[in-house]
């Protein structure tokens, strides 16, 4: 395997050809009217690389192939249901073991910090996957802002309940609010970041704006969208899809090409947008992200820890 | 219209018919999976609903009886048609996730047949309906004798539970739809239930009214 850690756009796909594309989703018009390239602070985008797939899905599927059940359960309903969404004003509560707890007004939280651009793979527990251009930037710089205490280890991240927006949520099929939580050591590491856009643009909606977790080495469920409560934690936080299913969710979830999951093998994945005939991929273990977040588990037992 | 006359219309619908409107849906996914129809993972799209239509069918032909039993509107004749259609329905969503979706990596489909409680449900609900696909003729009914005949295809009563769990267990989460699906079936099957207990409950009761006559 050959990683290169700081993979640019051009080395992913052409700046034309994904202009291109651009050009024919939202127009030429909005492209003129942008500008949003300019604040973005840092072009490169950190890709470790395995020498193929590195051809980034498009937007047109990145944001009509959604598991946000807030929204419904099929793959389209979050693109068609999403819209009705308010993010603005949008707050996030920050509480539990820090220095600076308290209601956060998004733009007062995220004012100052540089967003770039991190290209990832993203794995789904469903056995698919795609490659993303996120917009955003590192979670740690905002556990910083807020000062993290000594004695915190786990990090628990809740979604939005909005049963008038957000109509999946007048359904039980999950346990509102959506839960998530990572440990300490891995929502400090470098690679785990908040997204707040996709291909340059604000997050849609049904990707979930306004601002989402992405930590790329971890099945897709982990990176919780649309949220509004980050808890500094002793214990190990509930999350939502383990309290579902104990049995099938853990609360790792890495991803791992050895532990079956009891409804997926998850030895390979299919890409999304590859066509109707293309080939199964073989899963990487951590997906590809082992030389980042390996030492996270050492000593671990991961069939164990899954 | 009294059922009679709609038994008579019915009657008069050919066979071919009935096989070439149940392939309707089936050409109409083929159309939207070459136009992009099926949205960004046609693979998923396309076995999603080729089973959801197979158990379409299943259901459609265990309704056959208590419809005429409640209403008197008889599609006995076509019952063949719409099981056998639910069959290549079925078979159509095996043949998309054996080729399309796991693409023949034999290691992990049988893995995934032995180790994953919903797809051995589905494959065994699949196999039991193969013999009864091959005897869906009129030769078999009479090489096998219709009252064997008619005791092996009560295994179509398993194999549309099974599908339906198969459904129920294949989603994540508390999903409705599954569960309306698998409802229904519950409820056409008590519905056979019911009437022959009742039948046979009233079989013993003018039995011993006529002993007491006696």
């Amino acid at each position: 395997m050959r990683f290169k850690p700081d993979m640019k756009w051009s080395d992913v796909t052409p700046k034309a050809d994904f202009l291109n594309r651009r050009q024919l989703i939202s127009g030429a018009a909005a492209l003129a009217a942008g500008g949003v390239a300019g604040q973005i602070a840092a072009r490169e985008a950190w890709h470790p690389a395995d020498g193929e797939g590195l051809e980034l899905n498009s937007f047109e599927d990145i944001s009509n192939y959604n598991n946000f059940y807030e929204f419904g359960t099929g793959k389209g309903d979050p693109a068609q249901y999403a819209g009705a969404l308010t993010t603005k004003p949008w707050t996030v509560k920050i509480d539990g073991m820090v220095d600076r707890p308290g209601d956060y007004d998004l733009d007062d939280l995220l004012s100052g910090i540089a967003t770039e651009e991190r290209i990832y793979r993203f794995r789904c527990v469903e056995a698919w996957s795609m490659v993303i251009p996120w917009t955003g930037f590192e979670l740690n710089r905002v556990l910083d802002r807020v000062g993290v205490q000594p004695s915190a280890r786990y990090v628990a991240f809740e979604t939005l309940v909005r049963p008038e927006e957000m109509i999946g949520q007048r359904r039980n099929t999950l346990d509102w609010p959506y839960r998530e939580g990572l440990r300490l050591d891995e929502a400090m590491n470098p690679l785990t970041i908040i997204a707040t856009g996709l291909y340059d643009e604000p997050l849609p909606n049904q990707n979930g704006a306004p601002l989402r977790l992405v930590v790329p080495w971890k099945y897709g469920f982990k990176s919780i969208k649309s949220i509004v409560r980050i808890t500094l934690t002793e214990d190990e936080p509930p999350t939502s899809w383990n309290m579902q299913n104990p049995g099938e969710y853990g609360f790792y979830s890495n991803v791992n090409p050895e532990v079956d999951h009891p409804r997926w093998s998850q030895a390979t994945e299919r890409r999304i947008g590859d066509g109707l005939f293309a080939r199964r991929r073989p899963t990487l273990m951590f997906n590809g992200y082992g030389d980042y977040v390996g030492d996270l588990y050492a000593g671990m037992d991961l069939a164990e820890f899954y | 219209m009294n059922a009679n006359m709609l038994n008579t219309a019915l009657r008069k619908v050919p066979g071919w018919l009935v096989y070439t409107l149940g392939a309707l849906p089936f050409a109409w996914l083929v159309v939207q999976l070459f136009t992009g129809g099926l949205g960004v993972d046609p693979v998923k799209a396309l076995e999603h609903r080729l089973g959801e239509i197979g158990l379409q069918f299943l259901i459609a032909g265990l309704a056959v009886t208590p419809l005429r039993r409640l209403t008197g509107v008889n599609l006995l004749k076509h019952r063949r048609a719409i099981g056998l259609l639910g069959f290549f329905y079925v078979f159509a969503h095996l043949l998309v996730w054996l080729v399309l979706d796991i693409q023949l990596l034999w290691g992990q489909i049988w893995a995934d047949i032995l180790k994953r409680p919903y797809i051995t449900i589905g494959m065994l609900a699949f196999v039991l309906m193969v013999p009864l696909a091959i005897t869906s003729n009129n030769a078999s009914l009479r090489r096998i004798g219709a009252a064997a005949w008619r005791r092996l295809h009560r295994l179509t009563y398993a194999v549309v539970l099974l599908g339906a769990v198969h459904f129920v267990m294949v989603v994540k989460g508390w999903q409705v739809e599954p569960f309306i699906y698998l409802g229904i079936i519950v409820a056409l099957l008590l519905l056979r239930i019911r009437v022959s207990v009742l039948k046979q409950a009233w079989v013993r009761v003018r039995g011993e009214s006529r002993k007491r006559v006696i």
